[in-house]
């Protein structure tokens, strides 16, 4: 690559200054919030990347090697033999050696929150993979074909829309439960149908709206099949809004998938899932054990806020229609008809569709 | 769907021609589609099907449960309702003020909270701590009661039967709170949006020049438009009240349409399941039917 040159650096730096742009003109506590809610979020994800750096024992352990928090399955040789094992103590309170405290089942429960956040992540990604990978190409040939096909595409996922998502994924998790074992990715097809809709719904307005850019037309007149226009031109514009619907869902997906859990068709025990263990918790509460409840769903709490804050916080800046800048009360007649910067968010909305890089 | 009622209620006890036999006779083995049709045209006429693992037909525990979801669940939107449009009303007015501010986090943070951990902490504080409230079931069962209704608020009124609306009004308070809490998140959002957008018209700006009082202006002139789409969002909220409730119901052991979908899965038992879905699903779309014409008799602009 040839060094930088200093006429290089200026368009790369317009570029940047263009993109930060939105960020820069946003309201100050729209910015903190977003900030707020990165933070959380980054932080679970580094806990799902690396549970083993910062949890002391294993997902399912419930003994240890006297003297160091190895599993003792995990270990070279056998208890009693070569070490000493221990189990670990039931329903502890949480104190120095466990701060979270332990379940009925020798559990550590702060282990059970760092390990279920990587079953939430892993969900999240997959459920997304799969929602995208149906709704954006069944919405891109609906938007562009049109016709019957569409018609008769709008309406099943409309049908589809209005069950309730939890609803929806039960049902899916049941029927999935016949054929398949239970597991993280039975969980996530039941959670990743539930938006479906969503995409398609976006990806086909916006569809609708590029098809008729004289680019297309262009293509179109130039003889280019449809598969390539939709492929190469029609693609690239509306994919820009993914990312948004994305950021929207996965804290929706994150309630889904511990709800799921909680009514027992998520992931199956002893997999740490935060609803999961929630619901094991239900006895331990009768008898006054508060920590085994706690924890977990508090954890379901922050994460879901902190990728609702990201979410409905970048929509709001990102989205140009949207965005006044720090007004208090009123705001002069000019501005109108633009809403305050928040506005209900509209997943539909995105910037212009923008021609191919000159 | 795998195996079939007859195969797994009776597999092992008739020989493989007998199955047949009855496979036939209950029309198990006519297409698909020939059996959806004839699942619509009963579920057109009302036979929501028949469950496999008990007694009554879907349309009878539809009618014996339903009275508690719709208590629980009406309960929950006048909380979420009531939390919503103070909170959300008064941000609006004192935008970005500390109240604004508290408010908006409270939404967001409530909201993502989930109702079942919500219930559990407020069973654990309220029912096992303090002995406040009671944490499960409608009613205890001590209280000797009759229920024309089968919504126990009203059925204690109707029949002046005091115990009953009392006992009826503790045991809702704690999962109807949890449920209300969740959801009001949404409405303090809407609410707030929709009066900072009204607080932006014309008409307000005319009432402030004749000299009317802020006060006035905000909660007399400004505040009854702002509550019009508040009217919509109640209609959409409502599927998610549905979802919320089934693990409301499930916490709580309230024995409701929710409960009773969550063990007729357990029990894997299909036709009880399909009933029960179908009928949330007729009951959403009745509900928005019922906000569009509501819509259109509160705001003259609304046409269809």
């Amino acid at each position: 690559m040839p060094p930088l040159s200093g006429r290089r650096v200026t368009a790369l730096r317009i570029r940047v200054e263009h993109a930060l742009r939105p960020w820069r003109r946003a309201n100050p506590m729209a910015r903190r919030l977003v900030l707020l809610g990165s933070v959380i979020t980054l932080g679970f994800a580094f806990l799902a990347a690396f549970p083993s750096l910062v949890a002391p024992y294993g997902e399912a352990q419930y003994r240890h090697v006297v003297g160091t928090n190895e599993d003792p399955a995990a270990a070279e040789g056998r208890c009693g033999d070569e070490f000493e094992c221990e189990d670990i103590p039931r329903r502890l309170s949480p104190d120095t050696g466990f701060p979270f405290g332990t379940t009925s089942g020798r559990l550590d429960v702060l282990s059970r929150v760092v390990w279920g956040s990587r079953v939430a992540f892993s969900i999240v990604v997959l459920s997304t993979v799969l929602a995208m990978g149906i709704g954006v190409p069944l919405g891109l040939i609906s938007g562009y074909r049109g016709g019957k096909l569409d018609r008769v595409l709008v309406t099943l996922m409309d049908a589809i829309y209005v069950i309730p998502g939890l609803l929806l994924a039960i049902i899916i998790a049941f029927v999935l439960k016949a054929y398949f074992a239970p597991g993280l990715l039975s969980a996530a097809a039941a959670v990743g149908v539930v938006y479906i809709p969503q995409y398609y719904r976006v990806i086909r307005n916006h569809t609708l709206s590029v098809k008729q850019e004289p680019f297309v037309e262009a293509a179109r007149s130039l003889g280019a099949k449809p598969n390539t226009i939709i492929g190469r031109y029609v693609l690239f514009n509306v994919v820009q809004s993914v990312p948004v619907i994305f950021t929207l869902n996965a804290a929706d997906a994150v309630l889904t998938l511990a709800g799921l859990g909680f009514l027992g068709y998520g992931v199956p025990y002893p997999q740490a899932e935060w609803g999961l263990d929630v619901s094991r918790a239900i006895s331990d509460v009768v008898s006054g054990f508060w920590w085994t409840a706690f924890w977990p769903g508090l954890a379901i709490m922050l994460l879901v806020t902190g990728l609702t804050l990201v979410g409905e916080g970048l929509n709001d800046i990102i989205n140009p229609l949207l965005r006044v800048r720090g007004f208090r009360g009123r705001v002069p007649r000019r501005l109108e008809p633009a809403p305050a910067a928040d506005t209900p968010v509209e997943v539909n909305l995105s910037p212009a569709p923008t021609q191919e890089n000159p | 769907m795998p195996g079939d009622p007859i195969s797994a209620a009776l597999g092992d006890r008739l020989s493989a021609e007998q199955i047949e036999v009855r496979r036939q006779a209950a029309g198990l083995n006519d297409p698909i589609l020939v059996q959806y049709g004839r699942y619509l045209g009963g579920v057109v006429q009302g036979d929501l099907g028949t469950p496999a693992t008990d007694p009554r037909n879907v349309r009878q525990i539809v009618f014996d449960l339903v009275p508690a979801t719709f208590e629980l669940t009406m309960f929950a939107m006048v909380v979420a309702v009531v939390i919503g449009i103070l909170v959300g009303a008064i941000g609006a007015r004192y935008r970005d003020g500390p109240f604004d501010v508290g408010g908006r986090i409270f939404g967001i943070v409530i909201y993502a909270a989930p109702v079942f951990w919500l219930g559990i902490l407020a069973q654990l504080l309220f029912a096992n701590r303090w002995g406040l409230l009671p944490s499960g079931n409608r009613i205890s069962a001590r209280i000797v009661f009759e229920d024309p209704t089968g919504f126990y608020l009203l059925d204690g009124i109707i029949t002046g039967n005091w115990a009953l609306w009392s006992g009826a009004l503790k045991h809702l308070l704690l999962p109807g709170m949890t449920l209300g809490l969740v959801i009001s998140g949404v409405f303090i959002r809407m609410v707030r949006v929709n009066m900072l957008q009204t607080l932006r018209a014309d008409y307000v700006e005319a009432a402030q020049a004749r000299g009317v009082a802020n006060r006035r202006v905000v909660f007399a002139h400004a505040f009854k438009n702002a509550l019009v789409p508040v009217v919509t969002i109640m209609g959409l909220q409502f599927a998610l009240l549905l979802g919320g409730a089934i693990l409301t119901e499930t916490t709580f052991s309230w024995p409701g349409l929710g409960q009773a979908l969550v063990e007729f899965i357990n029990r894997r038992d299909y036709a009880a399941v399909q009933g029960i879905v179908t009928f949330f699903a007729i009951m959403i779309v009745i509900v928005s039917l019922l906000i569009d014409i509501i819509n259109g008799l509160l705001d003259p602009r609304v046409r269809y």
